[in-house]
């Protein structure tokens, strides 16, 4: 494509000559050129040497982008040999869509929404992520309710995500009928979001020095009455699904990685907590008040599929636990920060004071500056270590903004779950890695 | 964190064992410990680090690229560094001129870096030495240029579509 190098650098090719240079296939062959040149000697079993007079071949195929169980549009290339997955090779990027490109033409303030929609059904975790490294640019304190309306919201959010994973999950291995009833509760926590910030999904209701705004009035009510619900219908699912023989033959035994190999892989969360390690951020390094809050990491004993599907449907009980926490001990106080120069004035000021009417005016059409520095802040997200990295020269806009997504790192994984197991086994550990595409690509 | 005092014992150390010169700087701002490491340095200093007896950090959090135009050198690349032991981070940076991107790769010691390099790649054009399958990761195999350096302009790309295919010469090339 000529033309789209317009913007290029005359550094650009630098670096490619010395890789030797990809431009020179062409790039229709560019594809094979990935698998063939690379895949070398088929790996043949013991059975497969006392079958040698059984003629056997390598079979490529192209799992997705658009395969309804890849979760999003992940792209596998699968070197088969009859139905066991040989050689797999994760291809990603095709919603690319330059989020950390865009983010450095906006102001601090107008990030939030953009990065929300990164892993888009952890958006509360990006966007805490996010601003928690400009406070930390700007040395700025979060008021202790603004916390603890965070942890609040986080938490709902991850049960809203693990409930979208479980639904999914086992959708892909045939029991459909827990769909429904796990987006019926997700739409539980999702009235909630609305009640507090007015949006149910990619709600910017974190703000840098606080949140948006306090709990609107019968918001406690309604969410007591999703934290007696809740451990209740965990119960109801797991009793479905431990008795599903279908679903424990694609869990129990399926897609073992060992502690280590998860370690060097990078990979964090669920996946890692299911091998039996018990890192999880908010207990490490609590952010946000996490140390306030009575509750336990659940861990798994063999990091088999079995063990992921119940380190999660753990993990939603311990969230409950904190939400109810949080309620009963959420100080008093103001949910953002008095800083006038980070945070909006409240809007009953802009009728009587000047001074709120120029910071209103600053804030909104320039935005905030943030002294030249670089952070990075990570948050336990339902998938990992979510990190954000924030470069900033000082002017209101940021120089970079990078998120190390856990989906993105986590992909490296698949392939090591899956090598030598059955496709519908390859299924069922995608499911159980919970990939967001939306988180991959960026 | 270490300290600002353990930071220095870090950088003494690394100097001490990979060379005088390979330690470019030391900051600590408000908790979070960054080392400046020369390009060349970082295989031999991350390497360091991950096998020291006395505080190793044995886990790669994340690995990602930057650009500090109009200051020079231009670009980095940055490691943050965990020991889940000691529950401590540790930034490493670098910084390269666009004429010679290029840093040793350390998949061979962390493999996850394997995809967070291909990232740097493709977004930066820094070249990682030894990276077992060094492409593009999220953008296209045949884009042109690194879209994530500062001067590189936003927007005003043809995007390929059946309407506009036959305005948009030799696509396929």
């Amino acid at each position: 494509m000529s033309s789209r190098g317009a913007g290029g650098v005359d550094g650009s090719r630098q670096g490619r000559a010395a890789v030797g240079d990809p431009l020179a296939v062409p790039y229709r062959e560019r594809e094979q050129s990935v698998t063939l040149a690379r895949m070398g000697e088929p790996v043949y079993g013991s059975e497969a040497e006392a079958l040698a007079d059984v003629e056997t071949e390598l079979f490529t195929v192209n799992m997705g982008p658009h395969h309804p169980a890849t979760h999003g549009v992940l792209r596998l290339l699968l070197t088969l040999e009859g139905e066991v997955v040989r050689e797999l090779i994760p291809l990603i990027g095709y919603v690319h869509t330059g989020i950390e490109k865009s983010c450095e033409t906006q102001s601090y303030w107008k990030v939030i929404p953009f990065v929300e929609r990164m892993d888009y059904l952890s958006y509360y975790f990006n966007a805490q992520a996010f601003c928690m490294s400009v406070e930390h640019l700007l040395d700025e304190e979060v008021p202790r309710r603004a916390q603890y309306l965070r942890v609040m919201h986080l938490e709902l959010n991850r049960i809203a995500s693990h409930l979208f994973w479980l639904g999914t999950s086992a959708l892909d291995v045939g029991a459909i009928s827990m769909l429904w009833y796990a987006l019926r509760d997700r739409e539980m926590i999702m009235d909630l979001f609305e009640m507090s910030s007015g949006a149910r999904m990619h709600t910017r209701y974190l703000q840098v020095g606080g949140v948006f705004q306090d709990l609107p009035p019968g918001w406690d009510a309604k969410c007591r009455e999703f934290i007696a619900t809740m451990p209740t219908r965990l119960d109801q699912y797991e009793a479905i699904l431990d008795r599903n023989e279908i679903f424990l033959q694609r869990m129990k035994g399926v897609g073992i990685v060992s502690r280590e190999t998860m370690l060097g892989l990078g990979v964090t969360g669920p996946l890692l907590r299911a091998t039996g390690d018990p890192w999880d951020l908010r207990k490490a390094m609590p952010y946000s008040s996490y140390e306030d809050f009575d509750f336990r990491i659940p861990v798994g004993t063999v990091g088999d599929n079995y063990d992921r599907y119940r380190v999660r449907m753990a993990e939603m009980r311990e969230s409950v636990k904190i939400v109810e926490q949080a309620l009963d001990g959420l100080p008093e106080g103001p949910y953002i920060t008095n800083n006038r120069k980070v945070a909006l004035p409240p809007r009953h000021e802009l009728a009587t004071s000047m001074e709120a009417l120029i910071h209103h005016f600053k804030l909104v059409t320039e935005g905030f500056r943030v002294p030249p520095g670089e952070a990075y802040t990570a948050v336990e997200s339902p998938r990992g270590e979510l990190g954000c990295f924030v470069l900033a020269d000082g002017s209101s806009r940021p120089a970079r903004v990078h998120m190390r997504d856990p989906s993105f790192v986590n992909l490296q994984a698949l392939s090591q779950m899956a090598e030598g197991s059955l496709i519908a086994d390859l299924i069922a550990s995608i499911a159980m890695l919970d990939p967001v595409l939306g988180g991959i690509d960026r | 964190m270490p300290d600002a005092t353990g930071l220095e014992l870090i950088a003494r150390r690394l100097r001490k064992q990979i060379g005088a010169r390979a330690v470019v700087a030391t900051s600590f701002l408000r908790g979070q410990a960054t080392l400046e490491l020369r390009a060349p340095a970082v295989g031999d200093a991350l390497r360091f680090l991950h096998d020291d007896s006395q505080e190793p950090f044995d886990f790669l959090a994340s690995l990602h690229g930057c650009d500090y135009f109009p200051e020079e050198p231009r670009l980095g690349v940055h490691y943050q560094l965990l020991s889940r032991e000691r529950a401590e981070r540790l930034g490493v940076r670098t910084r390269l001129r666009v004429e010679a991107a290029e840093v040793p790769s350390v998949v061979d010691l962390y493999p996850g870096a394997d995809f967070q390099e291909r990232e740097v790649y493709d977004f930066f054009g820094i070249n990682f030495a030894g990276h077992p399958d060094l492409r593009r990761i999220l953008m296209p195999e045949d884009y042109q240029g690194h879209p994530q350096r500062r001067d590189f302009p936003i927007g005003g790309e043809p995007v390929l579509f059946t309407h506009n295919e036959h305005k948009l010469p030799r696509w396929y090339e």
